[in-house]
């Protein structure tokens, strides 16, 4: 693969993409949705831990008020949808300002348990406040304009908002700014020495990259016409953080593969087994040991000039 | 342009720079020296605000820059290299110099213009006249120990820096690398009128090309003056030159 292919297989494989409900039934079609917004979240999550190397272990909590965001103002108010779509995504863009305000000042882990703390707080408002969230049993039956209420008219709409944000995520890791960010973290201490204002980058990235878990936040709403608690867990946060691992944190695309692998073996695998996530710990561990730079990461390596890699 | 007077700095109950005292004029080159341990690194550290002074006053310009942030200093016109080498090891070396220059032309939050080929010609420039051009696409870490502290000269210079500060810019070079990173100091000097504050272990090289040296020992400047004042000084001789058993 030369790095003129790139491109045309992205077409390909958008053009595959948007051929596919016309061929799948409708409960794969679904799946498909889900694995889109779900690829979504996941590029959104390396943007904060692989390109500027910050713990994101709550990235789950904006991609939750994001959806919440989006289905409060769905069923709550008289707004038209287009507002509701904008509010998650700058909701979530808000509470990462606010808790990367508080936890930047800390390091490494420190940062990734507080935050991971903070994000609890919020879960357990949403998990509590019947009155507004619906508690723990959440929000169902959230009304969506005509044009996406269908399973292809939602899964039109999440390829299309997805494949728009994949690429201002590609556009920006290759900006002035993604290259900051990234010499960030590889090394805070240079950064600084040539005059980088290193928190206030990370604090950037922090926002751009949850608002864009937001925006996926807001794509569950559209293809699940539902929103619950636990879409804003600590261990779903993990789930996540595990498919930038297995398909490879360094890499752009890298994140998009493991969330594929890991939704379509979640639902695939459930069907015969409830411990499909033995299946998934075997691998992730065979992962680790023998690819430690993710799926793509080692083929991406082995087979591209430099330029072409994410990292 | 750079004035430092009575700086102290301690760590705990260590008194690790214990009044510092230097001045550096424009376009001199400055070195500081002293046995290990003697707060050469501290002091630098205080210039460069990686640490903040006790006590004291460290003027710039007329002004003081005391317990300022590195990214700071780096915008006022102090940039440095460090003792260990510090550069991007994962971007390549023309990476490593475009974002020092990006970071100079404040263009680092640009976020949708592609960074390929933005300021080429700069880049490029910098990268010839430190004679890492060649190399310009080698990720960095693959790079020869001292060609890694060149580099490190080459983005700290992409600051344009006024005052280039270099804490042991021949550490663990093999000669003919010394040999190269001196015609670089002297060029940069010579050339383009940089003030460079310098520490060094390599004695015989401090006497070779600094203006001045400054010697400190246990944390306190000892005497500040031309290789020859600081070779007649008794004190230095006691406390330096005659342990190492002069040079």
């Amino acid at each position: 693969m030369r790095r003129s292919a790139t491109p045309f297989l992205l077409l390909l494989l958008l053009a595959a993409l948007l051929a596919l409900p016309q061929v799948l039934p409708r409960f794969h079609t679904y799946v498909a949705s889900i694995v889109l917004l779900t690829a979504l979240l996941a590029t959104s999550l390396n943007l904060a831990i692989g390109y500027t190397g910050l713990y994101q272990f709550g990235h789950a909590v904006f991609y939750g008020v994001g959806a919440y965001g989006t289905a409060l103002v769905l069923t709550r108010s008289g707004m038209p949808a287009p507002v509701a779509f904008l509010v998650g995504p700058l909701a979530a863009a808000a509470l990462s300002l606010v808790m990367g305000v508080i936890c930047i000042r800390l390091s490494k882990l420190y940062f990734g348990m507080l935050q991971i703390s903070l994000g609890s707080l919020v879960w357990a408002v949403v998990y509590r406040w019947y009155s507004f969230t619906g508690g723990d049993d959440g929000i169902h039956g959230i009304p969506l304009p005509d044009a996406i209420a269908s399973p292809k008219g939602s899964y039109y709409f999440t390829l299309t908002v997805t494949a728009l944000c994949v690429f201002a995520m590609y556009r920006i890791v290759r900006s002035p700014f993604g290259k900051v960010i990234q010499g960030i973290r590889d090394n805070p201490v240079r950064a600084a020495a040539i005059g980088v204002d290193v928190r206030l980058h990370q604090l950037a990235s922090l926002v751009i990259a949850g608002f864009f878990g937001g925006v996926a936040g807001s794509l569950f709403v559209v293809v699940e016409n539902s929103v619950f608690p636990d879409m804003m867990f600590w261990t779903f946060s993990l789930e996540v953080l595990i498919m930038c691992l297995l398909g490879g944190m360094y890499t752009f695309f890298g994140p998009l593969v493991g969330a594929s692998v890991i939704v379509l073996l979640r639902v695939f695998a459930s069907v015969h087994t409830q411990y499909w996530s033995l299946i998934l710990g075997t691998i992730l561990t065979l992962v680790i040991i023998f690819l430690p730079d993710g799926v793509l990461g080692r083929f991406v390596r082995r087979s591209l000039p430099k330029e072409d890699r994410g990292a | 342009m750079l004035r430092v007077e009575s700086v102290v700095k301690s760590f705990g109950g260590f008194k690790a720079v214990d009044g510092a005292n230097l001045h550096v004029n424009a376009g001199e080159i400055v070195a500081v020296i002293g046995p290990n341990g003697a707060g050469k690194t501290t002091l630098f550290h205080l210039l460069t605000g990686h640490l903040s002074p006790d006590s004291g006053r460290i003027l710039f310009k007329g002004k003081e820059i005391g317990g300022l942030s590195p990214h700071v200093l780096c915008r006022r016109g102090i940039t440095r290299s460090f003792q260990v080498v510090n550069i991007f090891p994962r971007l390549s070396v023309f990476e490593n110099v475009q974002i020092a220059v990006l970071s100079r032309e404040r263009k680092t939050f640009r976020i949708f213009s592609p960074v390929a080929g933005m300021a080429e010609e700069e880049v490029h420039r910098i990268l010839r006249s430190v004679g890492l051009f060649d190399q310009r696409d080698v990720e960095s870490d693959l790079l020869s120990h001292g060609d890694k502290k060149v580099l490190e000269i080459a983005v700290a210079l992409s600051g344009n820096p006024e005052l280039l500060i270099l804490d042991e810019p021949t550490a663990g070079m093999a000669p003919e690398e010394t040999e190269r990173c001196i015609r670089l100091i002297r060029k940069l000097s010579g050339e383009s009128g940089l003030t460079i504050l310098f520490c060094e272990h390599d004695i015989a090289l401090v006497f070779e090309i600094a203006n001045r040296i400054m010697v400190m020992v246990r944390g306190a400047t000892v005497v500040q003056g031309s290789g020859e004042e600081v070779r007649r000084n008794s004190e230095v001789q006691s406390a330096y030159l005659g342990e190492s058993g002069g040079c």
